[in-house]
């Protein structure tokens, strides 16, 4: 529940203050964004499964986050930064889909 | 509520209490209660080390967050703060949150932060945010467009230009078709004409005059290159004088193409003056028949004079063109 006010003050933050992505951020933002997303999703699944740990959440949240910045970040250096983000995206894509799917069937049984 | 600090690389780790597992349906519908774990941890229970094996055994569920997965883990960092063995209802976070429920939540705000900044960025221009490569990947598309369109462009100028030649070829054409049916119109006598000719009165003398030697003058005018001739009785009569064209004698004057015509007659013809009027005087010729019946030839109106008598061209029944 405090994590869900979190994520809402979060985004009332955002829409109140409206600031601009500064411009070396920009590449990695929406990739740590899916990152993030993908650890959240992560943990609600285990949550349901009932493994949820805070530690091991925190810890992967962070390290998805920097993980995949730094792999963007590797793939600009290297020239291949557009074809790298789409790899990750697809990868974080996946394994949202995964758990998305663990949530519901534990939601639905279905 | 007990804590659920197992992942599936460690099965082994310190669990939480023998009834954790009892606990766990009712938190299914709180999704992230984050505060209400980890309170055990700082008591590690060799006796329940084994407590749960099922993740271990159940390898196809993956962990929350699988690339992390298997890091190192201290147990003792950050639910530390918690008292042990204090039960906490999983329906409200604990009364002390612990640092990891507010890293979470900080975690959390941050992502909704981002999630919100990226969405408005996204949404209001899309082009600075994208890379240079890909902005150059679409400078080079634009480019390879922009000379599709040119070629293509160059294309309908051409055909434009085509066109328009060929139009020009057209209403050339058609001039030429319109001056041809002009002239055979002309000739057929179907279409009134203008140009330099002259007029021919034939005025008989004590007998009238035959209809042969109103012949002779048409033949002699029509060797001496006349193109449209039309022939006018006193009484106010004009027949146009064509291919077809017959004289009879008839009774008070001249029979032509049915239309009688009374004396003295008036034939208007266009062609070359110069070259008709000699054609006329030739000794023993139309001047000098007529002069022996006793009658008169007057040349007059030498100059621009017009044939506006017409011939009512019937259709043809049996020539068709060669084709």
């Amino acid at each position: 529940m405090f994590a869900v006010l979190a994520l809402i003050a979060g985004v009332v933050l955002g829409i109140v203050f409206k600031p601009s992505v500064p411009l070396a951020l920009q590449p990695y933002l929406p990739i740590a964004v899916v990152a993030a997303l993908d650890a959240v999703f992560g943990g609600i699944r285990a949550r349901l499964d009932g493994i949820f740990d805070d530690q091991q959440f925190v810890i992967s949240f962070v390290s998805n986050v920097l993980v995949a910045a730094l792999i963007v970040y590797l793939g600009d250096q290297l020239g291949v930064g557009t074809q790298l983000s789409t790899g990750v995206v697809v990868v974080l894509g996946v394994r949202i889909f995964g758990n998305v799917a663990g949530i519901r069937r534990h939601l639905f049984r279905a | 509520m007990a804590d659920d600090a197992i992942d599936e690389p460690r099965p082994e780790a310190a669990a939480g209490e023998p009834d954790a597992a009892t606990d766990e349906p009712a938190v299914a519908t709180d999704a992230v209660a984050t505060d209400a774990v980890a309170t055990d941890k700082a008591q590690p229970d060799p006796a329940t080390a084994a407590v749960r094996p099922e993740p271990a055994a159940d390898p196809a569920q993956p962990d929350e967050a699988a690339a992390p997965g298997p890091e190192p883990r201290s147990d003792a960092t950050v639910g530390a703060g918690s008292a042990s063995g204090i039960r906490i209802s999983p329906w409200w976070p604990a009364r002390r949150p612990s640092t990891a429920g507010a890293l979470i939540g900080v975690l959390l705000a941050l992502l909704g932060f981002g999630l919100v900044v990226q969405l408005r960025s996204n949404a209001t221009d899309s082009q600075p945010s994208a890379r240079p490569e890909d902005l150059v990947r679409i400078l080079s598309d634009l480019d390879a467009r922009k000379d599709r369109l040119s070629q293509e462009i160059a294309q309908l100028q051409g055909t434009s230009q085509r066109l328009q030649a060929g139009n020009q070829g057209r209403a050339a054409a058609l001039q030429e078709a319109q001056r041809r049916a002009d002239e055979l119109g002309i000739l057929a006598g179907t279409l009134a004409a203008e140009g330099s000719g002259m007029r021919v009165r034939l005025i008989p003398g004590s007998t009238p005059l035959k209809s042969w030697m109103v012949l002779d003058l048409v033949e002699e005018l029509r060797g001496a290159s006349a193109e449209a001739m039309q022939i006018d009785g006193v009484d106010g009569r004009s027949v146009r004088i064509v291919a077809s064209t017959y004289f009879a004698d008839a009774s008070g004057g001249l029979n032509v193409d049915g239309q009688t015509l009374a004396a003295p007659y008036s034939i208007t013809v266009i062609g070359d003056p110069q070259t008709m009027q000699p054609a006329l005087n030739i000794p023993g010729g139309v001047v000098d028949t007529v002069h022996n019946a006793g009658g008169t030839v007057i040349v007059d109106q030498i100059g621009t004079v017009q044939v506006t008598a017409l011939h009512q061209a019937g259709a043809l029944r049996y020539a068709q063109p060669v084709s």
